[in-house]
């Protein structure tokens, strides 16, 4: 076709339309891309401006936070003055988180080599599924289930109130299973192929292949998996506060009640006037959670590191 | 033979552990919607909920979640689509891809209490809104969206490079190659992991006890002011969710039916849930059959 000056201009204002639509959509994606790094920001910032202001404005000392169990957050001075000890909510937190993986870590092993190694088609067409609707159910159902069942359970057959430590590490140890378990079975099926056959060629059985080849190799992984899961039973809140019993004691056994950051924290946000000591050590304690989770992410490319060089 | 007999003792060993994890289910499952099952009628379903006599529903609650969703949806599909679109097609290695990076994967492992607490200082408190929908939707917004981000991403990249190079040989630019070619045929991945994402955030509760509140004023369906404080369109009205509901009839409800009126919430809650979930799995069979049939 020939180009008369108009079809050329025509041609010219396209293109320039078109490079600018260009540039239009890839600053907008580019801006969304920043949301994320501006969000994560500013909860940073705001949390820890909360938090602080426990040890900045009101003069607690961290050490008193950390490791006194005293909490009289509201106590007047004739009797002695507040006292802000969180060492029994962060020792809360702690024990149910750690004893919930102790469970649920050696189950969720389990179960992905079984889906990964074992499972004749029909184990896999069942597992997949059920993993993916545990980690659907909400933690309020959990929480539900746990105070309808497990807590008059333990009541009738293990003695206390049956609110209890014993009931919180149960609840949690079952919804942090599908973390452990998907992440699992995305590091064994990413094992090549060569190192079972190897093993199998030496003359190896199904067991010692898994045992001895397949967990070391997949370790990285496999601790990935359960420091999320870690991750995970620290933060959860509503289901733990439904069935630990929200004292603020420590508890001496199994089943005694206790009391978490996150349950505590739930008890008492909605209650405690804003700026007031109670309420600056309850933004603290969220401060401990942010800071635990940056801890958890840490851990884990630690552990990435030192398998990547291996 | 000891190393055959320690095989096949790790085998039934192995049965055992994941059987028992289906039996977790199973019963988890089983329970709620056995027990759920009696509570639930078209009353309870349209009805309000009672503060002190038995026999109240929880219609604005089952609203309440859905609107909600709808409002969070409504904020997170673009946002984090966009965002998947950078990372996948126009991120280069470097500071500020890492940033990136760096901040899906803290938001992916905040606890959401915390989620819920920053919503309070900044959509609560700072924009005067107050307990109210909006407050919520953006909270649930900041736990979906690192999710939505990563879907999108591995969708996107999913797609064939020569559709894009097809595209770009016949004078397309880099982002209509992306907005005609790349988007449509990652559409279904998409969608699947928007409703998978969709179903965590309904039960979500921790986070939208200090966002969208623990109290819903009466509502009127009649009522299309969308300022008005009775309608239940209004996105500045506290809300308070089903998910939020179960707990709070739990653990600081007067009422004398709480059995009745928990076991059905519940049983509501894990059938929408389910109902997602199988959507998705529909939905990730047909793009499965599509790309076999290619």
């Amino acid at each position: 076709m020939e180009r008369t000056a108009e079809s050329v201009g025509v041609w010219r204002a396209a293109k320039k339309f078109k490079r600018k639509s260009d540039l239009f959509g890839r600053n907008l994606s580019f801006l969304c891309a920043l949301t994320v790094i501006i969000l994560t920001l500013s909860i940073v910032v705001f949390i820890s401006s909360k938090g602080l202001s426990t040890f900045l404005v009101n003069k607690v000392s961290l050490g008193e936070f950390l490791f006194s169990t005293e909490w009289f957050p509201d106590r007047g001075a004739a009797e002695g003055g507040p006292k802000v000890g969180a060492l029994t909510f962060i020792f809360g937190s702690v024990a149910t988180s750690l004893l919930a993986v102790l469970i649920s870590a050696p189950l969720s092993l389990i179960t992905a080599v079984f889906m990964v190694e074992i499972a004749p088609g029909w184990g896999q067409r069942i597992l997949q599924p059920t993993i993916e609707l545990l980690s659907g159910i909400p933690s309020v159902v959990y929480g539900y289930i746990g105070l309808s069942v497990l807590v008059p359970f333990i009541r009738e057959h293990l003695g206390g109130l049956g609110f209890s430590l014993l009931a919180g590490v149960l609840v949690l140890s079952v919804m942090v299973i599908p973390t452990i378990v998907s992440v699992s079975v995305d590091s064994l099926r990413s094992l090549p192929g060569h190192l079972k056959e190897a093993a199998y060629a030496l003359g190896s059985t199904r067991w010692q292949t898994i045992r001895l080849v397949l967990l070391p190799a997949a370790r990285t992984g496999l601790i990935t998996g359960i420091i999320l899961g870690l991750a995970r039973a620290f933060g959860e809140a509503l289901a733990v506060q439904m069935v630990i019993g929200n004292t603020r004691k420590i508890a001496h056994s199994l089943l005694d009640p206790t009391i978490t950051l996150t349950s505590g924290i739930t008890m008492d946000m909605g209650y405690t006037a804003a700026g007031s000591l109670w309420n600056n050590t309850l933004w603290s304690m969220a401060l401990v959670l942010l800071l635990m989770s940056f801890f958890f992410i840490l851990l884990i490319k630690m552990v990435v590191k030192r398998g990547a060089v291996k | 033979m000891r190393a055959q007999t320690a095989d096949k003792l790790a085998t039934a060993f192995f049965y055992a552990g994941a059987g028992l994890v289906v039996i977790i289910l199973v019963g988890l499952i089983g329970y709620i919607l056995y027990h759920g099952a009696s509570s639930i009628d078209w009353s309870f379903i349209t009805s309000p909920p009672q503060n002190l006599s038995p026999g109240g529903g929880v219609g604005p609650q089952i609203f309440n979640s859905f609107y909600l969703l709808f409002l969070t949806m409504l904020i997170t599909v673009p946002v984090g689509l966009l965002a998947g679109i950078y990372l996948a097609e126009f991120a280069k290695p470097g500071k500020v891809t890492e940033s990136i990076r760096l901040s899906i994967e803290t938001l992916t492992s905040l606890p959401s209490i915390v989620v819920g607490l920053f919503g309070l200082l900044i959509f609560v408190n700072l924009t005067g809104w107050g307990y109210s929908l909006m407050s919520g939707a953006l909270a649930l917004t900041v736990i979906n969206l690192p999710l939505m981000v990563r879907i999108s991403e591995e969708a996107i990249r999913n797609v064939p490079v020569e559709l894009r190079e097809g595209s770009l040989a016949l004078g397309a630019t880099r982002w209509q190659t992306v907005w005609k070619v790349v988007i449509p045929s990652a559409f279904l991945s998409i969608l699947t992991g928007t409703i998978i994402t969709a179903g965590r955030v309904f039960g979500e509760a921790a986070a939208l006890l200090f966002t969208a509140g623990m109290s819903s004023p009466p509502l009127n369906f009649n009522q299309w002011d969308i300022l008005s404080p009775a309608s239940p369109w209004n996105p500045f009205r506290p809300a308070e969710t089903l998910a939020v509901h179960i707990w709070k009839v739990n653990s600081e409800s007067l009422i004398p039916d709480v059995r009745r009126v928990a076991d059905g919430s519940a049983a509501i809650l894990v059938l929408v849930v389910l109902l997602f979930n199988i959507t998705a799995r529909w939905l990730g069979r047909r793009i499965h059959k599509k790309l076999t049939a290619q």
